[in-house]
């Protein structure tokens, strides 16, 4: 299949959502101001990020700043649940007293909703971008710790005895061979994570922090202005299928052995 | 000097779920002489893996010694090569990365691990698949690459866990002939395990027969056919002949003890 068409079929479903949704809106079944056509949402979003006519008012031509402080945010609070929830889930892995130690009280810590942490992190960290980062710290560290500590246990036996055979310590065993062995499950749980991360921080933003496209969003829902709110949930979603697509990109070169070994590897 | 040495072992296996015990091995002594190419050769459960996980250092014997070259094995090491029955390769390092992950581990640089790889390569005849991943490799070639990677750790000792008993029989022909040219050529001992007499005729220079549940060695057999062995000459089909009657009383009298 060429490039030409595949990219076309990407396009299928979005192109007839948005034409759906365009005649939808223009049939006057709802007053236009509870359901902006697309085209008057892509108008207002324009503006936000370029700053021609003033029709998203306050927010005009302040897109690409919104937009950097909610993504430093998720890079903040990604980077930490990343290196943290890879660490503890290769010791929890391994270890089993570590895992008898630690997992207990991470167990009882994760069915705890993020958002319920508002509170305390507020009182804890102030009305900065602190709290913000924790919660997106909180939202991407369990599936990103969980997909870790299960690929460390689902990793052959053999060839961490061929390994041993071949003279490795513990340590050399964790690097090379448990580390990569357990790679392509880490990748699973990076994935959930960078989703719950822009998920977390738009969450954030609406109450803990004056800037980013969820502040955006929230403060536009009480002026009532829904092009707007519908342009900040239209950002969100593209910036996080980039992040995600980013991963995608990294994890395809990371395991780039899988090729021809697995489904995934059909993927172009 | 003896290369391995095993010296009354025995080896009870704790049963914890069905609360009881299984002596796998009872009282087994055996010395293997350096250059030797000796076959254990047993039904299936009959302990010979397990032997040969003791001389690995996988597996700790309940009672009694195994020493390798003089010193008593406490764990796996270099000096002592293995190759298993799966090949066991690293499947996200290129085969010339798996041939030489022992030189990786001791922390050679990336240059040096890929030249000291080659010779062992060509040796086992994979010259020009350097780069392959294990996924693309055949099993045959995969377990060359085990080969290979056992033989590049240059150790006193090469421990064999039946590593051609998933191949088709043409290339597990093929790959006995080779083996046999790679010992004579390395000088090193063989400890092979398998439950294929004519394998265990056509490899080694003695051949232990095992029996099973205890597992015992029944009878240590010298064979000194000329080589290539011709799998069809009357020494061989005489070698033959006994070791089945050898497995065919055993088994005779497994059932007997059964039925009473």
């Amino acid at each position: 299949m060429t490039a030409l068409s595949k990219s076309w079929e990407r396009a299928v479903v979005p192109l007839f959502i948005l034409a759906t949704w365009e005649v939808f809106s223009r049939s006057g079944f709802l007053p236009a101001a509870l359901l902006p056509a697309p085209s008057v949402v892509l108008h207002t979003w324009g503006d936000w990020i370029f700053g021609f006519d003033e029709t998203s008012q306050g927010n005009t031509g302040r897109w690409l700043a919104d937009a950097l402080s909610s993504a430093t945010r998720v890079a903040a609070g990604y980077g930490i649940a990343v290196v943290s929830g890879v660490a503890l889930g290769i010791a929890i892995g391994w270890w089993r007293w570590v895992e008898r130690t630690v997992e207990p009280t991470l167990q009882m810590l994760r069915p705890v909703p993020p958002v319920s942490w508002i509170p305390l992190a507020i009182i804890w960290f102030g009305i900065a971008n602190k709290p913000a980062i924790f919660l997106v710290f909180l939202g991407a560290f369990f599936p990103i710790l969980m997909n870790t500590i299960h690929g460390v246990k689902t990793a052959d036996r053999n060839l961490i005895r061929a390994a041993s055979m071949m003279g490795a310590t513990e340590q050399q065993l964790l690097r090379h061979v448990v580390f990569p062995a357990a790679l392509p499950s880490i990748f699973a749980g990076l994935r959930i994570g960078i989703g719950a991360a822009w998920m977390l921080t738009v969450t954030a933003e609406m109450v803990a922090v004056k800037s980013g496209l969820g502040y955006v969003l929230w403060d536009s829902y009480y002026f009532l202005r829904y092009d707007l709110v519908l342009a900040a949930m239209a950002s969100i979603g593209l910036l996080g299928y980039a992040t995600d697509a980013l991963i995608k990109v990294l994890m395809s070169a990371a395991l780039h052995w899988q090729h021809g070994s697995t489904l995934q590897s059909r993927e172009g | 000097m003896a290369s391995i040495e095993l010296r009354n072992i025995t080896k009870i296996f704790r049963d914890a779920k069905r609360k009881r015990d299984l002596l796998a091995i009872d009282d087994v002594s055996l010395s293997v002489e350096k250059n030797e190419f000796l076959c254990l050769l047993g039904s299936s459960g009959c302990g010979k893996s397990t032997l040969l996980n003791m001389i690995a250092g996988f597996e700790k014997p309940t009672e009694g010694s195994v020493t390798v070259g003089g010193k008593a094995v406490d764990g796996p090491g270099a000096d002592r090569g293995m190759v298993f029955q799966q090949a066991n390769l690293m499947p996200w390092l290129p085969v010339w990365e798996n041939v030489a992950f022992h030189l990786r581990l001791k922390g050679w640089r990336k240059a040096d691990r890929r030249d000291a790889a080659q010779d062992y390569i060509d040796m086992v005849g994979l010259r020009g698949f350097e780069n392959h991943f294990p996924a693309e490799l055949s099993g045959g070639m995969s377990q060359r690459v085990g080969i290979a990677r056992a033989l590049l750790l240059n150790p006193q000792v090469i421990l064999m866990d039946e590593p051609f008993a998933a191949l088709d029989a043409q290339t597990k022909m093929d790959m006995q002939e080779e083996l046999v040219a790679i010992w004579q050529k390395q000088r090193c001992t063989v400890v092979f395990v398998t439950h294929s007499v004519d394998e265990a005729l056509v490899l080694g220079t003695r051949v232990a027969v095992m029996t099973s549940r205890p597992g015992r060695i029944r009878e240590l057999i010298a064979l000194d056919l000329p080589r290539p062995r011709d799998t069809t000459g009357p020494r061989f089909n005489d070698h033959k002949r006994h070791i089945l009657n050898l497995i065919r009383e055993e088994g005779l009298q497994q059932r007997q003890v059964a039925v009473a």
